[in-house]
């Protein structure tokens, strides 16, 4: 027979599967998948990795950060960042409306930019992801 | 209910897929290469402006960009299709049904809608928030007016990305003011043809009597003229393949849960795409497949794609299917119930321009000849009496790409990374 159609009728599953049911089969539910835990917009959310340690404790060198550009950011989340064109991990707070970068790391230097240098918020970093028992 | 439909395209989608992850090449003029680092297939504002135009040979352009530090990339699709499939999952939020016509062009449903400029204006934003991608959104009564719209929505600033041609007297200037080589489906061959008959703009060509146009023109030029006149010619899911690209989407009535099923589906779109592309005679240089599941619905979500790229440019549904079908297994993943898939190809090349490959697997004056074979079939008995049954596996897959950037969004090991 040459005549195919794309969607085949599906009562199949019906007929052959009712002779005995799985006790089990009203307490079967999906695995936990930690992607859903991290990532609640899949369109918006985007992985990064940091580099340096001028966050820490927060965020230490090698850490994925789980970037969400759907979120707003606000006042005292960490971001990615983008400052002259190179992509920075910072915390971010509001002074007199403008936004301004900082560290978390008391022992690295200050992050004081020039004053000329254009800043934009790339997307809020919702997660980090740091491996407690590295296997690499 | 008055049908609106909007066409929403991102602006130079390579560079500005490129852009979003290495923002320093913003405000450099920036060119994406075709496979094999050929030709130019995408450019940035400041590439057009310093004369750089679609199709240069890189070899010949070369000095000019070393001199105006021309940022010229490698065509990097993983990326651009992921993008392309995030892009995507933000207009199913903004309308009930998407058609994708290629990597950066769909169109939605919006009609019905009380506001429908503002509800482009904050598809625009969220699309640009979310993804980084800037987009465009032309809409109209039909396909080819929302096409029309488009093009102007890009080419006047002062419109802020959004042109609506949904009044009439607006869209009658706006077509006496188009030439009518702007026209969707109007090729330079078509445009000369017109020409001749002293038809310059798209607004002489919506004047023609319609049966004038299919004796002079074939159905093809009825239907531009039809749809001109704001009366739908195409259904809602049928698009034309394009200069650019050529797709088959659907939504499936019943979700798919079973990979067989899916294979089944994606390997009847692919010959689908090798009709139309035969049809238009062009090729494919590669192939894309995605898949998602109902955003709307209950249980866990998924959105994925595949892609393959051939050793040589394509119309041939046997190679075309097998390279659907193992894009679809590359993206599959067992456990969810898939609402919606479809093929894309892209970078289209116009047949008899393609230098054959030593690596190519097949005799081209055979498969030619199955092909018309398969298409005389079709058309005889119906879509679908004659389908592609088995697949070689004999296609493989590779490309020359000297300067491509990581894939960020879809490898582990090629994340970006942000300095801390």
């Amino acid at each position: 027979m040459l005549s195919v159609s794309p969607f085949p009728s599906r009562s199949w599953a019906f007929e052959f599967c009712c002779g005995f049911p799985s006790p089990a089969d009203d307490w079967i539910e999906d695995a936990i998948d930690v992607s859903r835990l991290v990532v609640t917009n899949p369109a918006a959310t985007f992985l990064w990795r940091a580099s340096g340690d001028c966050m820490t404790p927060t965020i230490l060198d090698g850490d994925y950060l789980v970037c969400d550009r759907s979120l707003a950011p606000v006042s005292g989340e960490v971001v990615v960042a983008v400052v002259d064109g190179e992509p920075t991990v910072k915390r971010l707070t509001y002074v007199a409306g403008r936004p301004a970068l900082s560290h978390d790391n008391p022992r690295a230097l200050p992050f004081t930019p020039d004053p000329q240098s254009e800043i934009s918020i790339w997307g809020v970093v919702a997660w980090s992801l740091r491996a407690h028992r590295p296997n690499r | 209910m008055r049908p609106l439909i909007a066409l929403s395209d991102g602006n130079c989608f390579y560079v500005s897929c490129e852009r979003v992850f290495d923002p320093r090449q913003e405000g450099r003029p920036t060119v994406v290469l075709s496979s094999n680092d050929g030709n130019i297939i995408a450019r940035s504002p400041e590439a057009k402006a310093i004369g750089l135009k679609m199709g240069d040979p890189y070899f010949k352009v070369r000095e000019l960009c070393a001199r105006e530090r021309v940022v010229a990339l490698s065509s990097n699709y993983v990326l651009y299709g992921d993008m392309s499939r995030r892009v995507n999952a933000v207009y199913e939020r903004f309308a009930p049904d998407v058609v994708i016509y290629s990597i950066d062009e769909s169109f939605l449903d919006f009609s019905g809608l009380a506001d429908p400029v503002g509800h482009a204006r904050t598809l625009r934003a969220t699309v640009r928030q979310w993804t980084g991608i800037p987009t465009c959104v032309g809409l109209g009564p039909t396909k080819t007016l929302a096409k029309v719209a488009n093009h102007l929505a890009k080419r006047t600033p002062s419109l802020e990305g959004v042109c609506d041609l949904s009044d009439s007297d607006v869209r009658a200037a706006a077509l006496d003011n188009l030439p009518v080589g702007d026209v969707w489906g109007v090729g330079p061959a078509y445009a000369a043809r017109l020409t001749g008959m002293g038809v310059t703009t798209a607004g002489q060509l919506r004047d023609l009597d319609p049966r004038q146009a299919r004796t002079m023109l074939s159905v093809v030029g009825e239907r531009l003229v039809l749809e001109l006149r704001a009366q739908s010619c195409l259904a809602w899911e049928e698009v034309p393949a394009g200069r650019k690209g050529c797709a088959v989407t659907r939504s499936f009535g019943q979700p798919i849960t079973a990979l067989d099923d899916l294979l089944q589906a994606v390997a009847s779109f692919a010959s689908r795409v090798g009709e139309k592309l035969r049809r238009n005679g062009v090729l494919a240089p590669r192939l894309s497949v995605f898949m998602h599941t109902n955003p709307f619905g209950a249980g866990p979500h998924h959105s994925a794609s595949g892609a393959v790229t051939f050793v040589e440019a394509t119309a041939d549904s046997t190679v075309l299917v097998a390279g659907a079908r193992q894009a679809a297994r590359q993206a599959w993943r067992d456990g969810y119930r898939y609402s919606k898939a479809g093929v894309i190809c892209e970078g289209l090349v116009p047949a008899g321009q393609v230098q054959a490959s030593l690596l190519a697997p097949k005799d081209p004056v055979r498969s030619e000849r199955l092909m018309a074979a398969l298409d005389a079939s079709n058309r005889r008995f119906g879509r679908g009496s004659v389908v592609i049954g088995a697949t070689t596996g004999r296609t493989r897959w590779t490309q020359k790409a000297e300067w491509r950037t990581p894939r960020y969004t879809t490898r582990l090991d090629e994340v970006p990374v942000a300095r801390a």
